[in-house]
């Protein structure tokens, strides 16, 4: 009997059109746009000034707060400009403009695919270095890993969990590098358990990737306390709660933090980019990410640079193709459709979806009828039925902290699984993000 | 059978008489005394309880304004001056007259000014589009047209039109209470004098981009030129962050920046038409009075 988190869930179709598409290296640039705000919390200050001749991997921005990070240069040039610039929603978002001259590295970084496994480096080197990497948490969330890695001293971690699940439909990048560098994030893992003094660490990976789950099996064999689970398909097993769930069987309470069960949960992705602060010196100037859908012709897995835009990338991915309506960063359950295809990639941006009109039709919205399809949905035992009745009355936000709006993910089973079409996630979002701001103001109080 | 009927009625009145006693000692005992004023003021207002005077309904704010010393910082918006002088009246008080006011959307980002670039087919509410991303427009500032503000209003007095796609503000409807322009969540709504037989001059955009992004984004925007402010004899317009705003307390209605706007940003309403300008095109002879196409936007 295969694991899988015990509260909700759907199934929707996988869609991993793109998993036999290794991973091709993305062609030069002539301009990157580096965005300051690569990370959860304070934005990153930039260093440079215009006419600075930056390498890459040269620090352009240094954090601003506890919670933010450092942003590197991911290619070599001159600094063009500093400006803020619309991200994908449009938002502006204080960017380094780098006018690309040749492909210059800095010197300490180690450019050879050669496996580094030895590391003799105490706790705090470690994590000052993956700190001045400027690694995030890649599997969408970017909250920085130095701090993640970090917890309070009276919590005691017990087990790391490699995220390998990708329960998203349509991405393949996390399953590519698993198949691609398995021994490299299985090193990354070794330094997480080293960092968090834990002994036990699982790679809980969706049974649809068989050949990932051989690869890291495979490589897993070589490291002593790691252990491959094979997890039932259900989304959203990636969910930090849900994978926790279903590979250590403990159920985080409402609340409170991985921490508190003594989990912690690192996507394979920032193993990879942990691995290569660590050991190659390498800061977070490139990730993997995806290129699919139905309407695409050919299906990439790119390595981007950070600060590629958009446009550049569905160029070079074979153009927009025609039947093309949407086009999504992330997944298609959790991902924001683009609305600014100038907008430049982040360091946490795992795939571009485009998706056909007959794929993001929306069909008419009709009533309730109390089916409980979402309830029993929600892998986080809510009822977002009565959240979205709450909403629309507007301002009861008492009543909404009691149903626990807080504890929603945002992870879009309710809506997916409703009959009746009701967008139940669009107000339960912004009132959830309301509740939060109620709660933070009376923490402030205290 | 009769016995048992008459039994049960003689007992409930029996009850209903014991009851009637006891409930009317502990009503006088635990009588709550209330100025009576209050009731005849709560008597004057329009009972719409919308909120728009700040307090949470038309008996709340009776209690207020009659608790307070004077009639200073109360005002009905839907009542205006008709019942506050009543109010006032009612009380033996005096009371200033107010201007009436009246929502200004301040974005004329139509279909035809403003270039879609994207086109949001997600739940129908200005605030969740806004918490997604900027609009479907090259603007991040102006109307998003979803019709937030309409949910808001009490009085029908706001509507989207679905073939120009923005607010618009039947002013004959206006009260002015402000619910929408606390709807809004870009903020377009602003609440400005309703003037002399409703006319009224003030820049109908908010886009604080620089005057290349707004201009290519939208033909009415205002681009910060500063055109209006060298026109201005009165200190009235000010260009801050890229964009113009008309004191009105200050403007007399002179409409000289009406004129100068390169971009038709400022508009000028209800003002009749002017005098045939002499000369200016070889205008057909008998012009009547055809309204200016920049003036008068009337909602319906």
């Amino acid at each position: 009997m295969k694991k899988t988190f015990c509260l909700g869930g759907v199934h929707p179709n996988d869609n991993k059109i793109s998993k036999n598409a290794a991973i091709e290296v993305f062609p030069p640039i002539e301009t990157a746009y580096i965005s300051m705000a690569q990370h959860l919390g304070a934005p990153a200050e930039p260093v440079v000034a215009v006419g600075d001749k930056v390498k890459v991997g040269t620090v352009i921005g240094k954090p601003t707060g506890f919670i933010s990070g450092y942003v590197h240069s991911s290619v070599s040039g001159t600094v063009k400009a500093i400006e803020p610039r619309a991200d994908i929603a449009g938002n502006l978002v204080m960017h380094v403009v780098i006018a690309v001259e040749g492909d210059e590295w800095c010197e300490e970084i180690d450019r050879s695919r050669d496996i580094v496994r030895e590391c003799n480096l105490t706790s705090e080197e470690i994590l000052s270095k993956i700190q001045n990497a400027g690694v995030v948490g890649l599997g969408g969330a970017s909250f920085p890993t130095h701090v993640k890695l970090n917890p309070p001293k009276d919590k005691k971690a017990v087990a790391l969990i490699l995220n390998g699940t990708e329960c998203e439909p349509f991405i393949t990048s996390d399953d590519r590098i698993m198949r691609e560098r398995p021994v490299e994030i299985l090193i990354g893992a070794e330094i997480m358990m080293k960092v968090l003094n834990v002994d036990k660490a699982y790679v809980g990976i969706e049974e649809n990737k068989p050949e990932a789950i051989a690869s890291m099996s495979a490589a897993a064999k070589d490291f002593k306390g790691i252990e491959v689970v094979t997890l039932k398909k259900k989304y959203p097993q990636g969910g930090e709660k849900q994978l926790i769930d279903a590979v250590i069987g403990r159920q985080v309470p409402s609340g409170k933090l991985p921490i508190d069960v003594g989990a912690v949960v690192q996507n394979v992705a920032t193993s990879l980019s942990i691995y290569e602060a660590v050991q190659k010196n390498k800061p977070v100037i490139d990730n993997s990410v995806t290129v699919s859908g139905h309407c695409m012709d050919v299906q990439h897995n790119y390595l981007v640079r950070v600060g590629t835009p958009v446009s550049k990338i569905l160029e070079v991915a074979g153009g927009i193709p025609k039947d093309a309506a949407k086009i999504v960063s992330g997944g298609p359950m959790m991902g924001k459709a683009i609305a600014n295809l100038d907008a430049a990639t982040v360091k946490a941006n795992g795939s571009i979806l485009i998706l056909s009109e007959e794929e993001t039709v929306r069909k008419p919205e009709s009533n309730c009828i109390r089916c409980g399809k979402c309830a029993s949905a929600c892998p986080m035992g809510l009822e977002p039925w009565l959240l979205n009745k709450l909403a629309r009355v507007g301002g009861r936000y008492d009543d909404l902290e009691k149903e626990r709006i807080f504890d929603c993910i945002e992870c879009g089973c309710c809506l997916y699984t409703c009959p009746a079409n009701i967008p139940l996630l669009d107000l339960i979002r912004i009132n959830k993000a309301e509740v939060m701001k109620i709660i933070r103001g009376r923490a402030a109080k205290k | 059978m009769t016995g048992t009927i008459l039994f049960t009625i003689a007992c409930l009145v029996a009850l209903g008489l014991l009851f009637s006693v006891v409930l009317y000692f502990v009503a006088q005992k635990f009588k709550v005394e209330e100025d009576p004023r209050i009731g005849i003021v709560e008597s004057i207002m329009p009972g719409a309880n919308c909120g728009g005077c700040g307090h949470a309904g038309c008996h709340a704010f009776a209690e207020s304004v009659v608790k307070a010393p004077s009639m200073e910082g109360f005002f009905c918006p839907v009542g205006g001056n008709a019942t506050m002088s009543k109010v006032a009246q009612a009380l033996g008080r005096a009371v200033e007259e107010k201007e009436p006011m009246v929502a200004v959307v301040r974005c004329h980002g139509t279909f035809d000014n403003r270039e879609r670039t994207n086109h949001y087919d997600g739940y129908a509410s200005c605030k969740v589009m806004a918490a997604l991303y900027t609009g479907d427009t090259g603007c991040k500032y102006g109307c998003l047209g979803k019709g937030d503000c309409v949910d808001a209003c009490n009085f029908d007095a706001i509507h989207i039109d679905q073939r120009r796609g923005i607010a618009e503000v039947d002013e004959s409807k206006c009260v002015a209470c402000g619910a929408c322009a606390k709807a809004c969540p870009k903020g377009v709504i602003e609440l400005r004098p309703k003037g002399f037989k409703g006319r009224r001059v003030y820049v109908s955009c908010i886009n604080k981009d620089k005057g290349a992004v707004t201009r290519k984004a939208c033909a009415v925007g205002c681009i910060g030129c500063g055109k209006c402010v060298k026109e201005c004899q009165f200190d009235a317009i000010h260009v801050e962050n890229n964009v113009a705003y008309i004191d009105f307390t200050k403007c007399k209605m002179c409409r000289k920046c009406f004129d100068a706007c390169p971009t038709k940003a400022i508009w000028a309403v209800n003002f009749p038409p002017r005098p045939a300008a002499p000369a200016v095109s070889p205008a057909p002879a008998p012009a009547p009075a055809v309204e200016k196409p920049a003036e008068a936007p009337k909602s319906e």
